[in-house]
């Protein structure tokens, strides 16, 4: 198997799109990654996204943008894995490039959202859950998550004070972002302070609806200082599945398939959680965040809150997580965040990361979530020098 | 021959009855008190557009002090027609004396179909063929039980008298422009009873885009900045986007004061605007310079500068100020609001 790199990133800023159409946004992302390299040809085309046929009655993704970023013929299909679109649409591009069937490939996600109002989309990410068992009822995703959270407040005894550091963080660091949805810092009172979703999550304990994409170009790590200095190689991979209902768990305070897909990245990539620089994780909700540094080994478990309060994922604490705002400030364009996530490791490691640059960042990781946890995908990032 | 209409005589109207927004969040679930405005006003059990246009069109003849007679045309501004298909304008113009020599008609802008009115009227005037026309925007606005326009959709409105720039008037215009697209945030299709709005996308690519051209273009016509204006009336579909609207355009919280009144009663829809510049008539001084921009959706926004003369000083009393009429006010509980507009169905 080849060992495979990132060699360039595109993506647009993270807004309520109003003047852009689900294949505007993916051309302007695309345009900026095709313009970072000079690769005389695209072998494949890999498009994660959600719900592009609820919001926009569009389907047949692969080949609309492959048409419209001007792609020679490749083949080119949508992946679809909930919110984890985006990372599974990566393990389609590795896979491709690792196995040597191409050369050149093109991994991106997309999402529209703003094209739908507020019930409608609160639809389509409820058909992330299990519509036979859970969603037909009337459950949103944000109530399912939501008893996640209650669940693991029982369990673990953790304040809302302490889990409502992690939105806190995150708009901290989007605050230094360009492109984030909210560039804007919170505090604890305000977070504590907004109404409620679904209780006992509040409103800035949410992710919500959001327009982007976001670009990565992929080829044989061996090809890639052809084409950059600075190539970014894809040392782990990992992804697993779980039950998509939730109440189908034995528990609902830990993704087990977050935990499987990081063992099989660490393992892939040789290194421990503790060696990890910089990580991007799926804080779709604040507890979902939570949940997840504690599932991808940074903390114990039912101590991850109490370390964000104390500074430990802010740059120059134990690692640094979500630097540029993460999904609740960076913003969550379903199927594209999984790839913002690569995005913003790969600037991380390449020292591009601005105001944001976390020192001799040289190992990244990404964790991104489909539904409830039902599909997990975790991947490490290595600088090559 | 002047080439400026002023206006001659205004008025407004504000029903006495307010419903509590914390009230209306109370029935609804929302007991955090995250609501867009204090309060607003509702129209009584017998009061509709055509009442409240009334009341406002009395007190503004009577600050005029003209013959209703010479009123050659009343034009209402609005999206709450009692009657789907018969003007509402010519039991106005009956109700004020103004028929039967008298051109009517019912303007639809949504929200800015009283500054359409404005638009009208001025250069009825102006052509010399009518010597005094009334423009009203006013509303009985509607929203759906538990939407979010419930908390401010409100009754309300103004009227205001156009003639030929004189000693007489109390204020004149000096520009105007419209600025229009089509933008679908806001709409009713017939034989509906409750618009539908299309949440945030009312904010930027609507209310804010369309305000924010039409007044730069005003001022790049006219040369003016926003310190050369003593006041600014925008469109108050609640009581943060006027505020931050003024803010983008680089108006002070001073400027828009007066004419800020969607905490108190809400949002009267094609009244809101011009009640709004009532309120800042009221307090004005010769030789202030207001800014009045409205916004509909649908979408657009008419801008307008306006200078005050002197007789304005003449024309406050014995008339109730528009502030006089906001503190006239009796709470109602949800059940007696759901009555008074008819939200209660057989």
């Amino acid at each position: 198997m080849r060992k495979v790199a990132v060699i360039a990133i595109g993506y647009t800023k993270v807004k309520e799109h109003w003047g852009l159409s689900i294949r505007d946004l993916f051309t302007e992302a695309a345009i900026m990654a095709l313009n970072e390299v000079t690769i005389d040809r695209v072998d494949a085309l890999y498009v994660g996204n959600m719900s592009s046929g609820y919001c926009q009655h569009q389907e047949h993704l692969g080949a609309l943008m492959a048409d419209y970023i001007g792609l020679k013929s490749p083949p080119a299909v949508k992946i679809e894995a909930a919110g984890a679109s985006g990372g599974m649409a990566l393990r389609e591009g590795i896979q491709a490039v690792a196995s040597g069937l191409h050369d050149f490939v093109v991994v991106g996600g997309v999402e529209k959202m703003s094209d739908v109002l507020t019930p409608d989309i609160t639809y389509a990410m409820a058909m992330a859950a299990d519509q036979e068992y859970e969603a037909f009822i009337g459950v949103t995703f944000t109530a399912l998550n939501a008893m996640i959270k209650r669940a693991y407040q029982h369990k673990f005894g953790v304040s809302d004070e302490l889990i409502a550091t992690l939105p806190v963080h995150c708009h901290d660091m989007a605050s230094k972002n360009p492109y984030a949805q909210y560039p804007f810092k919170i505090t604890i009172e305000q977070v504590l302070s907004s109404p409620f979703v679904a209780e006992p999550l509040r409103l800035l304990e949410c992710s919500s609806p959001a327009d982007g994409a976001a670009i990565l170009i992929l080829c044989p790590l061996e090809k890639a200082k052809k084409f950059t200095d600075t190539p970014i190689e894809i040392a782990g991979i990992g992804a697993a599945t779980d039950t998509i209902a939730l109440y189908q768990r034995d528990d609902f305070t830990t993704f087990k398939a977050t935990i499987e897909a990081a063992n099989m990245a660490y393992k892939m990539a040789h290194i421990k959680p503790e060696e990890v620089d910089v990580a991007e994780i799926h804080d779709s909700f604040s507890i979902t965040g939570v949940i997840s540094l504690e599932d991808l080994g940074f903390f114990k478990k039912g101590t991850a809150a109490k370390a964000i309060s104390e500074g430990e994922i802010a740059p120059g604490g134990k690692i640094a997580v979500n630097t540029f705002g993460g999904l609740k400030a960076r913003g969550h364009p379903v199927g594209a965040t999984g790839v913002y996530q690569v995005v913003e490791v790969v600037k991380q490691l390449r020292g591009e990361a601005g105001k944001n640059q976390v020192d001799d960042a040289e190992t990244g990781l990404t964790q991104n979530i489909g539904g409830v946890g039902g599909t997990v995908t975790v991947y490490i990032f290595r600088r090559i020098d | 021959m002047t080439k400026e209409a002023g206006i001659i005589g205004y008025g407004a109207y504000i029903p006495i009855y307010r419903v509590k927004a914390c009230e209306i969040g109370k029935i609804w679930g929302n007991y955090n008190g995250h609501v867009p405005i204090m309060e607003k006003a509702v129209a009584g059990i017998d009061e509709d557009l055509v009442t409240i246009s009334v009341e406002a069109a009395k007190y503004a003849i009577r600050r005029a002090k003209i013959n209703p007679k010479e009123i050659g045309a009343v034009y209402i501004g609005t999206e709450s027609k009692p009657y789907a298909v018969k003007p509402s304008g010519t039991i106005v113009a009956e109700a004020i004396g103004a028929t039967p020599l008298v051109v009517t008609a019912d303007f639809e802008f949504a929200c800015k179909a009283g500054t359409e009115a404005f638009q009208a009227c001025i250069d009825h005037v102006l052509s010399g063929r009518i010597k005094y026309a009334m423009a009203i925007g006013a509303d009985t606005a509607q929203g759906r039980p538990g939407d979010q326009l419930e908390y401010t959709a409100a009754s309300g409105g103004a009227a205001f008298i156009f003639t030929k720039k004189s000693n007489k008037t109390l204020a004149y215009c000096e520009g105007a422009v419209s600025f229009v697209t089509d933008t679908p945030d806001f709409w009713r299709r017939a034989y509906e009873h409750y618009p539908m709005h299309a949440e945030r996308f009312t904010g930027e690519p609507a209310y804010f885009y369309h305000i924010i051209n039409s007044v730069r273009t005003l001022m790049e016509n006219m040369g003016l900045k926003p310190s050369d204006f003593k006041y600014a009336v925008f469109h108050q579909p609640n009581a943060k986007f006027p505020v931050k609207v003024a803010k983008k355009l680089g108006f002070t919280m001073d400027q828009i004061k007066p004419g800020l009144l969607s905490p108190y009663i809400g949002n009267c829809y094609a009244g809101s605007s011009l009640v709004g510049f009532a309120a800042t008539l009221d307090v004005a001084n010769p030789g202030d310079r207001i800014l009045l921009a409205s916004y509909g959706s649908g979408a657009g926004s008419d801008a307008f500068s306006f200078v005050v003369q002197d007789i304005i000083l003449e024309k406050r009393n014995p008339i109730p100020s528009v502030r006089d009429m906001i503190g006239v006010r009796k709470y109602i509980d949800y059940s007696t609001y759901v009555k008074f507009r008819g939200k209660i169905r057989a």
